[in-house]
């Protein structure tokens, strides 16, 4: 079946499942945001391990799902990844350094004799909260105002000297958070993962302070929310994109490319404004109606915008990785990514997802359908962290 | 001239690509291997229902559950780190290595994760055949994920199932199969998994000495061993099989890492093995410092050459006559693969020029010469340092030769120790006790070594013939790894602190009532 598509159907069709990816993974940053919260949110020893407890039950899955975005990028627009992770390294390093030290501290945090003390591990997932969205947010937000890099591939002829990807400033990366706007989306996904950590929090642990404590917090992080969301979205709409021209593949700036790909691609429009809206019912759901369900309408609502803004950023004959550099060097689904071979066979991988999908569900139907109480911290029939 | 190569950004990041690789390889044999033990005791526990079996499961299950988290911990980086610190490969190879890493994310870690809640938050909350199920799955899982790795490892040593693209300037896949079922996929993971189910064996049952000899939770711990030891002496054996057989397909695609593996300078015709052996520190030909003999060894004669090829009086090609050549053995001087390796890069120099120019013979022209050399297109790099073509030898050959020794100790250990149990004297046997205590950092000592040979044994080669380690590496400044480096030594160090503290503990506290 997949053989037969185009080369062009092919990379549209992986774009579509990075931003798949991508969009699970910021909603599952629910994770992240949470790990900022322990300590706001809980006040005994008790209530923050049954924060810890319902997060810790949740990591893993946002960590493989970082992991096999990570890996998909790899397998089908190797350019990007040699070209980015290579060249923006500190940046690459910082996000994964936050992603190391958080993988030990679940099972670590409590354990007797565990080094560090309790303390440090919760300092970690604080770490790793923080960092880890904000780092990613504003690597995204490169997707929209290009980098300093060049690519070459007759560089590999020169045996003394044969990158390919050059990063053309010697800050790697860290010259992102100097756009404003990079660091606009980074706040937003950092602010949208407290909100969504809240109401996962909300939803899963049995506890009247905690709640109470959850609804004044909301308030706190939906509104800088919507300032740095807005400003972002404006700011992108407004702003001249890197276009280019589908038969040349020449580059170039066009004036509010990004409000063109949301009118071309109306399709595209609707689940970005479904999405926003559902982000802010969930919201107002939790704060008037005090509803526990919110997280469902906000969480769908995320998945529905990132999902948008990753089709905005390379469908429709946009670059996706621009080089602010020299702009014919940026990178685009067409002149990154893997052979014809390797995406159709990939694409056959890639209809194992709905099974992984169903396994993923059932599993945690079975073992996870109430939610966590004090109590359940003193089951010794089960793993508590 | 070399001295325009970055050999501190080569050397830096190489140490940090050991180094995470290295860390990471401590967790995984464990995880792979307990995964298996776990699931057979539980499988026991299901058959009998005897609350001592569930108390066994869940002790082990707690040590699986410190080690992998730490094991995931380590591993996240590795992955990335073949852009970071490796952009060049990752676009040069990126078409065939990204998918298998692809597919590990979707295939193995997923299934493992998602199991890994169910094996330990589901105990009252599934059923008895599901929790199995799950505990099953994770083993799988893990061995999953090494398959994928794996594939993907092999591929760097034995490049097929793919053809140089001089538009792209990279190779892309043509056969998924070939990648995936090579001699050197099959010999790798075969070997790789089965000395790791061999080394969680040695592990358990140094635990399990360790109480008997507290004279503690003694019916759990001659029931571990029991398990571990019958598990261990049937992967000892197929880890010594799938070795030997990593060793003949070695001595087929990887001559000069054969040669290194045997220290072995001069080819001859029924090579003797080495069995012990030191390698002497003064070269033994002056004109390539990379040629030592032994000053002390003890040989096996004609082994060698019967081990490589299954016939006592095949030639074994040694260093020397992989650098210099050997005629009568079609063996191609290294002078004549770098000549070669250099026509074909200025050749896909030449064809994009004439591409660009619209010149279609000039196209042809230098296509025709790329195909024809591409297979020595990485030695075309070692024009001023064909030096550069051997490998470490004496490090590769000690820790070759440590890795084997302690395969068949551990074979005969394993032997000993169901001895022991069958004539009920395990518990009394306190010399025999200590020794399955001190097998445990031996088997990770064996395991390291592997890779040890392996990677370094592959020198200069990230892509065998293809791509040299220093073509491979991103372009970044020496002082930004080795930052990093620093600080990847600091936090896993600090991290493995913690892990062996909780660990002992654990191990300490050794198995509940309730079991927990
Ligand atoms: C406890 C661990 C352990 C033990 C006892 C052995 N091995 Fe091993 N060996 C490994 C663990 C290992 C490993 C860590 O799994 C390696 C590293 C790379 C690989 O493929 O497997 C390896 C690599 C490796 C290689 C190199 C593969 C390559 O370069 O691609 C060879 C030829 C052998 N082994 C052969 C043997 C033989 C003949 C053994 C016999 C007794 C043996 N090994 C015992
Ligand atoms: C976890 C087990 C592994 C260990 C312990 C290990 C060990 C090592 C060591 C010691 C080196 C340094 C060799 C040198 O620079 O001379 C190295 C390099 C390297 N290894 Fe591995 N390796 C492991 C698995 C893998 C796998 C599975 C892959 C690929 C899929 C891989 C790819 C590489 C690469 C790309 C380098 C850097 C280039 C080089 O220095 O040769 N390694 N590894
Ligand atoms: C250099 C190449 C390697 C890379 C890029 C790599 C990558 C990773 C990553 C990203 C994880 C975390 C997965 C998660 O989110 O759960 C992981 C864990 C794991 N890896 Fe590796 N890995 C490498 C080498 C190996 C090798 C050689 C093996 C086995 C032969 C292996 C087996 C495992 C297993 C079993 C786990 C599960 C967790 C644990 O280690 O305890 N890995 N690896």
């Amino acid at each position: 079946m997949f053989e037969t598509f185009s080369i062009l159907t092919l990379q549209q069709y992986w774009w579509i499942i990075i931003s798949i990816l991508a969009s699970a993974l910021v909603f599952l940053m629910f994770v992240q945001g949470g790990q900022t919260l322990i300590y706001t949110l809980g006040k005994t020893d008790t209530e923050r391990s049954m924060i810890v407890n319902s997060l810790g039950r949740k990591w893993e899955l946002t960590f493989t799902t970082l992991v096999t975005f990570g890996g998909a990028f790899f397998a089908s627009f190797p350019l990007f990844y040699s070209t980015s992770f290579g060249g923006a390294y500190w940046v690459w390093m910082a996000i994964l350094f936050a992603f190391i030290v958080q993988a030990i501290s679940y099972e670590y945090r409590t354990k007797p004799n565990n080094f560090l003390g309790k303390r440090t591990f919760e300092v970690f997932l604080f770490v790793n909260g923080a960092l880890g969205t904000i780092l990613i947010g504003t690597a995204v937000g490169t997707f929209f105002n290009g980098s300093l890099f060049s690519v070459d591939k007759m560089n590999l002829t020169n045996i003394f000297d044969s990158a390919i990807s050059r990063w053309e400033t010697p800050f790697h990366g860290l010259e992102a958070v100097l756009n404003p706007h990079n660091v606009a989306l980074g706040l937003a996904v950092f602010f949208l993962a407290r909100i969504l950590g809240i109401m996962y929090i909300l939803n899963s642990v049995k506890e009247e302070n905690i709640f109470k404590r959850g609804i004044k917090q909301m308030w706190y992080n939906a509104v800088p929310f919507l300032v740095f969301f807005l400003y972002f979205v404006i700011a992108l709409l407004l702003k001249d994109g890197f276009a280019y021209s589908p038969g040349t593949g020449e580059v170039f700036m066009e004036p509010y490319k990004y409000l063109h790909n949301f009118i071309e691609m109306p399709l595209v429009l609707v689940m970005f404004l479904v999405g926003v809206v559902l982000v802010l019912a969930g919201i107002a759901l939790l704060l008037f109606k005090n509803s526990i369900k919110a997280i469902w309408y906000s969480g769908a609502g995320t998945i529905l915008t990132v999902f948008a803004l990753f089709l905005i950023a390379g469908l429709n004959n946009t670059a996706f990785y621009p080089s602010s550099f020299n702009l014919q060097h940026s990178l685009t689904i067409e002149n990154s990514s893997s052979s014809h071979y390797t995406l159709t066979a990939m694409s056959y991988v890639s209809l194992f997802v709905p099974v992984v999908i169903a396994y993923i569900y059932i599993a945690w139907k079975s073992v996870n359908n109430k939610q966590i109480e004090a109590s359940d911290l003193n089951d010794d029939q089960t793993h508590v962290y | 001239m070399t001295e325009n190569f970055d050999y501190s950004l080569i050397d830096w990041s190489r140490a940090q690509f050991a180094l995470t690789a290295m860390y990471h390889w401590i967790f995984v044999p464990l995880t792979l291997g307990l995964g298996f033990i776990m699931a057979i005791m539980e499988t026991i526990y299901a058959k009998t229902g005897d609350p001592e079996w569930k108390r066994i499961t869940k002790f082990w299950m707690t040590i699986f559950g410190i080690n992998f988290a730490i094991g995931v911990a380590t591993g996240i980086i590795l992955e990335f780190e073949f852009g970071t610190n490796w952009s060049n490969y990752s676009w040069f190879v990126g078409d065939i290595f990204g998918a298998p890493l692809a597919i590990e994310g979707i295939m193995a870690f997923f299934l493992e994760s998602t199991f890994i809640a169910v094996m330990f938050f589901g105990w009252n909350k599934v059923s008895k055949k599901f929790h199995l199920l799950s505990t099953w799955l994770v083993a799988f899982g893990a061995s999953l994920s090494a398959l994928w790795i794996l594939v993907a490892n092999a591929w760097m040593q034995m490049p097929v199932g793919m053809k140089f693209n001089p538009d792209t300037a990279r190779n892309e896949m043509e056969n998924f199969w070939d990648v995936l079922l090579s001699p050197m996929a099959v010999s790798k993971f075969t070997h790789t998994i089965s000395s790791s189910y061999m080394l969680a064996a040695l592990v358990v049952i140094g635990i399990s000495s360790w109480f008997l000899l507290k004279k503690r939770h003694l019916v759990f711990a001659k029931r571990s061993m029991v398990v571990a030891a019958v598990f261990g002496i049937v992967t000892s054996f197929f880890t010594i099989l799938t070795g030997d057989y990593s060793a003949k397909v070695i001595a087929e695609h990887q001559p000069m890492k054969f040669a290194a593996f045997e220290g072995l300078s001069i080819g001859q015709h029924g090579a003797p093995l080495v069995a012990l052996g030191i390698v002497s520190s003064s070269p033994e030909d002056p004109n390539n410092e990379n040629v030592k003999d032994f000053a002390f060894k003890i040989e096996i004669p004609n082994f060698l050459s019967y081990m490589a090829f299954q016939d006592f009086n095949a030639f074994v090609p040694g260093v020397k006559d992989l650098m210099e050549g050997n005629a009568e053995q079609g063996i191609m001087p290294a002078a004549e693969k770098i000549y070669r390796g250099r026509l074909a890069i200025d050749a896909l120099s030449q064809y994009t020029i004439a591409k660009k120019a619209g010149d279609e013979t000039g196209v042809a022209e230098a296509k025709a010469i790329l195909d024809e050399n591409f297979q020595y297109f990485g030695y075309g790099y070692f024009e001023n340092n064909p030096g550069g073509l051997v490998p470490n030898l004496p490090l590769t050959f000690y820790s070759f030769h440590i890795m084997v020794m302690l395969g068949f100790w551990f074979l005969m250990f394993f032997g000993i120790i169901l001895l022991l149990v069958y004539k009920d004297r395990i518990s009394t046997s306190r010399f025999w006790l200590r020794i399955a205590i001190i097998n445990i950092p031996l088997a990770y000592i064996a395991s390291e070594s592997g890779w040890i040979t392996a990677e370094m044994g592959r020198q200069p080669w990230v892509i065998q013939d293809l791509m040299p380690t220093m073509a491979a590496v991103s372009k970044l400044d020496s002082g930004a790894v080795i930052v990093t480096f620093v600080l990847f030594a600091l936090i896993f160090t600090t991290l493995l602190i913690a892990e062996l503290k909780i660990l002992f503990r654990q191990i300490n506290n050794g198995p509940k009532a309730g079991g927990n």
